[in-house]
């Protein structure tokens, strides 16, 4: 840091690492006690809460549930959407992200700011516009009617809707590591003969690996973890549109509350394992950025 | 002439440009269009064929507005209370060092992860009458679960990190020294966090701020677990857009969703806004 080359020697930074250190201990007692406190009641104890009630009763009960027909169905849904969202977005993403972080077009600022829309907009906005679009009294209905293609209440409407809401991720992660790589490295490789292929895979993938990875693993979370629009567009039929969180939220409305939970044991997990996943990305790349949303 | 000759021009680069990389271009703005733009345009289009009349009718009904008042002074507050303690989490993560520190602080990314419907599930269940929490305030007639409290409980949570996450970097970065100055010249801890600390900061606040506002107003899956959705007391709008299409309304669902995506995307420009101010401090 530029402040600590500037100061004198006789700050004894070295045990003071910090201004604030200079408060009375007292202060820093108090406010990390605040900080923590609130974490606690807000967002610890939830968390833990996740796991105490699903395994309550042991094991068994737990198990029994995670072998039980619409849950299996459910757990099948959410992973065909993802598997087919989460790579449908991330070539989007990388496209966008290339375009927004190496040319300079009219209308780019508000590119940049229209990927943001999704993050802004409700989730049930998101499924209404869905509905809207391909409904049976939407602006499409009449055209697939005719050609008798489902898409609300049914598998492809909740692809569109996961899709709609984690458009942004893998361009808004991928965007500043492009920024912060530069055109120099791909130039160089157009120059000495490489293609577009080849300078994507040897030059611009290696670059931007992590910034890519993490914008995936963000992507994959939201896509497996939405609820709102999936909710709208899927009309949670049970056993054949519902997904892991509309399971959650349907055997929690039923009182099955130890079904209900051991479905977010599992969800739970994954967003753990997000988290673990990110914090290894961030130390890969030793940059801790601010993110405007995840 | 002159204009047909420059619209050739015009026309040229665009095809040079297309011939260079039509397909990124071509994905590129094809998928903005259809995934983006097209379903945007059909809720605006659609909430404006129902004619102003019914427009302001469906949108002013006494069972939206109070939607509107329950979401928007909730998810108000929510971002308030968010931005006071989400400064100070920045700052116990960015000044002090403690045991597990680096636990909490990726800790305070998980709302982003964990999916609405768990959260709405495990706040509903530790904030009731005989969960965890809800057990120690009930005695003293404190109902948190299905109502209006709830509400605000779920939209703290989702919105946690937003203003951790904005004031962080900019604390990190701060110069030392201008503090250093202001002890130094006398200035009281009160003084140099008020005069010093706190302005340079505002910018990151407020965008957490607005940030965590937005992303509360939209919030649904937590909430409709949480609450119990009565109308008048604690039905938030995206709740009420939910139960309209539920019940076939697509006009009254449709208007509601108008009104609360206009309200989006205003929010959008005003965070942009935010951030454009707060760049200025970078230099």
């Amino acid at each position: 840091m530029t402040s600590n080359l500037n100061s004198s020697p006789n700050f004894q930074r070295s045990t003071k690492p910090m201004p604030a250190s200079r408060d009375r201990p007292w202060v820093k007692v108090v406010l990390i006690a605040i900080a923590i406190v609130y974490l606690t009641l807000i967002l610890f104890i939830p968390t833990i809460n996740v796991f105490y009630q699903a395994f309550a009763k042991g094991w068994a009960p737990f198990f029994a549930n995670l072998v039980e027909a619409n849950f299996l169905t459910a757990v099948n849904l959410t992973l065909i959407i993802a598997l087919i969202v989460v790579p449908i977005n991330t070539v989007f993403g990388l496209c966008a992200a290339w375009l927004i972080a190496r040319k300079r077009f009219r209308g780019r600022a508000f590119v940049i700011s229209i990927l943001d829309v999704p993050f802004s907009v409700s989730p049930v906005v998101a499924g209404l516009m869905i509905v809207l679009l391909y409904g049976r009294n939407g602006w499409f209905g009449g055209f697939l009617q005719q050609y008798d293609v489902k898409i609300i209440f049914a598998l492809p409407g909740m692809i569109l809707a996961t899709a709609f809401v984690t458009i942004p991720f893998v361009a808004r992660e991928v965007i500043p590591v492009l920024e912060e790589a530069g055109a120099e490295q791909e130039e160089a490789a157009k120059t000495l003969g490489a293609n577009g292929w080849q300078t994507f895979w040897r030059i611009t993938l290696p670059n931007i690996r992590w910034g890519l990875l993490y914008g995936v693993l963000l992507t994959n979370a939201r896509a497996m973890g939405e609820f709102g629009a999936v909710s709208v567009v899927s009309g949670n039929i049970i056993g054949k549109t519902q997904t892991l969180p509309l399971f959650v939220e349907d055997a929690y409305k039923q009182y099955q509350t130890e079904a209900a939970f051991s479905a977010a044991v599992l969800l739970a997990l994954l967003a753990l394992v997000t988290l673990v996943l990110k914090e290894i990305v961030e130390r890969k790349t030793s940059i801790k950025e601010v993110r405007d949303e995840v | 002439m002159i204009a047909s000759s420059t619209q050739n021009t015009v026309q040229e680069r665009f095809w040079v440009f297309f011939k260079r990389l039509p397909w990124l271009w071509i994905i590129t703005s094809g998928y903005l269009f259809f995934m983006l733009a097209l379903p945007t345009a059909a809720l605006f289009l659609k909430a404006a064929s129902e004619g102003p009349a019914k427009f302001w009718q469906v949108a002013t009904s006494p069972i939206a507005l109070s939607a509107y008042e329950v979401t928007f002074v909730t998810a108000f507050w929510a971002a308030i209370v968010n931005g006071v303690f989400g400064t100070l989490i920045a700052w116990v993560l960015t000044r002090y060092t403690f045991p597990l520190k680096r636990v909490i602080d990726a800790a305070v990314d998980l709302p982003f992860a964990l999916p609405t419907s768990v959260a709405g599930l495990t706040l509903a269940t530790v904030y009731s009458d005989n969960g965890w929490i809800g057990s120690l305030l009930a005695p003293l007639g404190i109902k948190i679960a299905f109502t209006r409290s709830g509400i605000a409980i779920a939209m703290l949570l989702i919105s946690l990190p937003f203003v951790v996450r904005t004031v962080q970097p900019v604390l990190a970065e701060m110069e030392k020294d201008i503090e250093e100055a202001a002890w130094s010249l006398g200035a009281s801890r009160f003084q140099t966090f008020w005069r010093v600390v706190l302005p340079p900061l505002m910018p990151a606040i407020l965008t957490g701020v607005a940030l965590g506002f937005s992303r509360a107003v939209g919030e649904y899956g937590s909430v409709v677990i949480i609450a119990s959705n009565t109308p008048f007391q604690d039905l938030i709008a995206p709740v009420l857009i939910f139960q309209r299409l539920e019940q076939y309304d697509y006009s009254g669902a449709t208007i509601i969703g108008a009104v609360l995506l206009t309200i989006s995307l205003i929010m959008l420009f005003l965070i942009n806004l935010l951030q454009a101010w707060g760049r200025r401090y970078d230099i």
